[in-house]
């Protein structure tokens, strides 16, 4: 039996975890953004904060996946068993590209460019929403596809701790030693990457062209 | 006043100015005299650490910094237009910001791109990118110029431009200049640009006031640092004579 006949015979479920992993990916996205995005913009050019939130982030993101699930299941409130623990540890993993981006985004900005929009007497958050976030956008999309790609090959990972996906497939076809139902998982998970990445890299290009 | 950075090194020191209506104050001195840090601390992009600065018979502590950037015309010389953003919407910031009504902001960009020699028709919708360095001064002066402020700050903005490029726009300036009648402070390190456009010249040098001078009695001024500024006028009349 080939992959694609064990999908076609199987698409109910196969659709039903594609499903699981782009809502996995999502609200974990959402959540990274959410955090990430205000807390970039507020360590711009705050060095010495900086480090100390770049080095905590650098850490989590060395840790095996399959150990984050792991050492979340026992947290009071965010663990235990499904999707809620794999969402927070998919969170976590997604925030430092996130991060990095708004901030290194933001800083890069001319500050020629800063000095005349302050000087024309925009306030603080004009300089901000008008000037410093649509200049860092290419640089902070950066972020957001990078994370994005990482998130989806991490959610099949989140399977394990019963959080649902295209993973499920995978460690099911481990466990009966059968190729086919592991590419049921790998191929479709492999396929959101790759769309999400062009996706993402289509916006990207766009607002570069602005 | 007084400005110093928090090492305790004074950028500038117990310097006294003042500026009319009407008139170009150029601020003349090398790299490194305050003559930017001076500017800086007109329109508070600066807090001076003593002194104070009166603007239209009040403090600069207090005018509110918004709204006081917003009635102080901005040039820098790298322009700072922004990327973004078309010519039309450059030169709209500051009266976008105070909220004109759309069909007087229009009105006021197309005076203002005639005003600076740029047919709106052709340039209204370029990108800063798509300009030279020439163009985007002007539309840096036009910006600068579109809420009708009272005063125009300029530091060494035409400071990038290629020699004609630069003689052009010093000319058209000058003229414009005597025109509007508005208080100009201009930043130059350049002897030759100081003398054509000012109406006074303020010599700086390590932050401190040395003189101020009328153009004409500039060049005659006894003291050391108005003389090397003269010196390297005189030399480069010399350099036109030889030739």
């Amino acid at each position: 039996m080939n992959w694609y006949d064990f999908v076609l015979r199987n698409r109910g479920e196969v659709i039903a975890r594609t499903a699981e992993h782009i809502g996995l990916v999502a609200t974990s996205m959402a959540i990274a953004l959410i955090i990430g995005l205000p807390l970039g913009v507020a360590l711009v050019r705050r060095r010495a904060v900086q480090r100390w939130v770049f080095g905590v982030a650098n850490v989590v993101q060395t840790i095996p996946s399959l150990a984050l699930f792991g050492f979340l299941i026992p947290v009071p409130l965010i663990g235990g068993v499904g999707a809620s623990t794999a969402i927070v540890a998919l969170a976590l993993y997604a925030l430092l590209p996130i991060l990095r981006n708004t901030c290194t985004g933001i800083e890069e900005v001319d500050a020629a460019v800063i000095e005349s929009a302050r000087g024309m007497g925009m306030t603080p958050q004009q300089v901000l929403w008008q000037v410093e976030l649509p200049l860092a956008a290419p640089v902070l999309l950066a972020g957001i596809r990078l994370a994005t790609a990482i998130s989806i090959g991490i959610t099949t990972i989140a399977a394990a701790i019963g959080a649902g996906g295209l993973g499920v497939f995978i460690f099911r076809g481990v466990a009966m030693v059968n190729n086919q139902v592991i590419l049921a998982g790998a191929i479709p998970a492999a396929l959101l990457a790759v769309l999400a990445d062009l996706g993402l890299g289509a916006v990207q290009r766009r607002v570069a062209a602005k | 006043m007084t400005y110093r950075l928090p090492s305790g090194a004074a950028l500038v020191s117990g310097l006294t100015l003042s500026v009319a209506q009407g008139e170009t104050l150029v601020l003349l001195g090398r790299s490194g005299s305050g003559k930017t840090t001076t500017l800086k601390l007109i329109n508070r992009l600066l807090e001076p650490s003593e002194g104070e600065i009166f603007i239209s018979g009040r403090t600069a502590a207090e005018w509110d910094p918004i709204q006081l950037r917003r009635g102080i015309g901005y040039v820098i010389q790298e322009t700072g237009l922004f990327p973004h953003w078309s010519v039309e919407k450059n030169v709209a910031l500051v009266p976008q910001l105070d909220r004109w009504p759309d069909d007087r902001i229009r009105a006021r960009v197309k005076e203002m791109l005639e005003l600076v020699g740029l047919p709106p028709a052709e340039f209204a919708s370029r990108r800063p990118s798509e300009l030279s360095g020439g163009q985007r001064q002007r539309v840096g002066v036009a910006r600068a110029l579109a809420a009708d402020p009272p005063i125009l700050l300029m530091d060494e903005p035409f400071g990038a431009l290629d020699p004609v490029t630069r003689s052009e726009l010093q000319r058209e300036f000058r003229a414009l200049a005597s025109r509007l009648g508005k208080s100009i402070v201009f930043v130059t390190h350049d002897v030759r640009e100081a003398l054509f456009l000012g109406t006074r010249i303020a010599l700086l040098a390590a932050g401190r006031l040395v003189g101020e001078y009328a153009p004409e009695e500039f060049l005659h001024s006894a003291e050391t640092e108005a003389r090397a500024f003269a010196a390297s006028y005189h030399l480069w009349r010399d350099d036109q004579e030889a030739r």
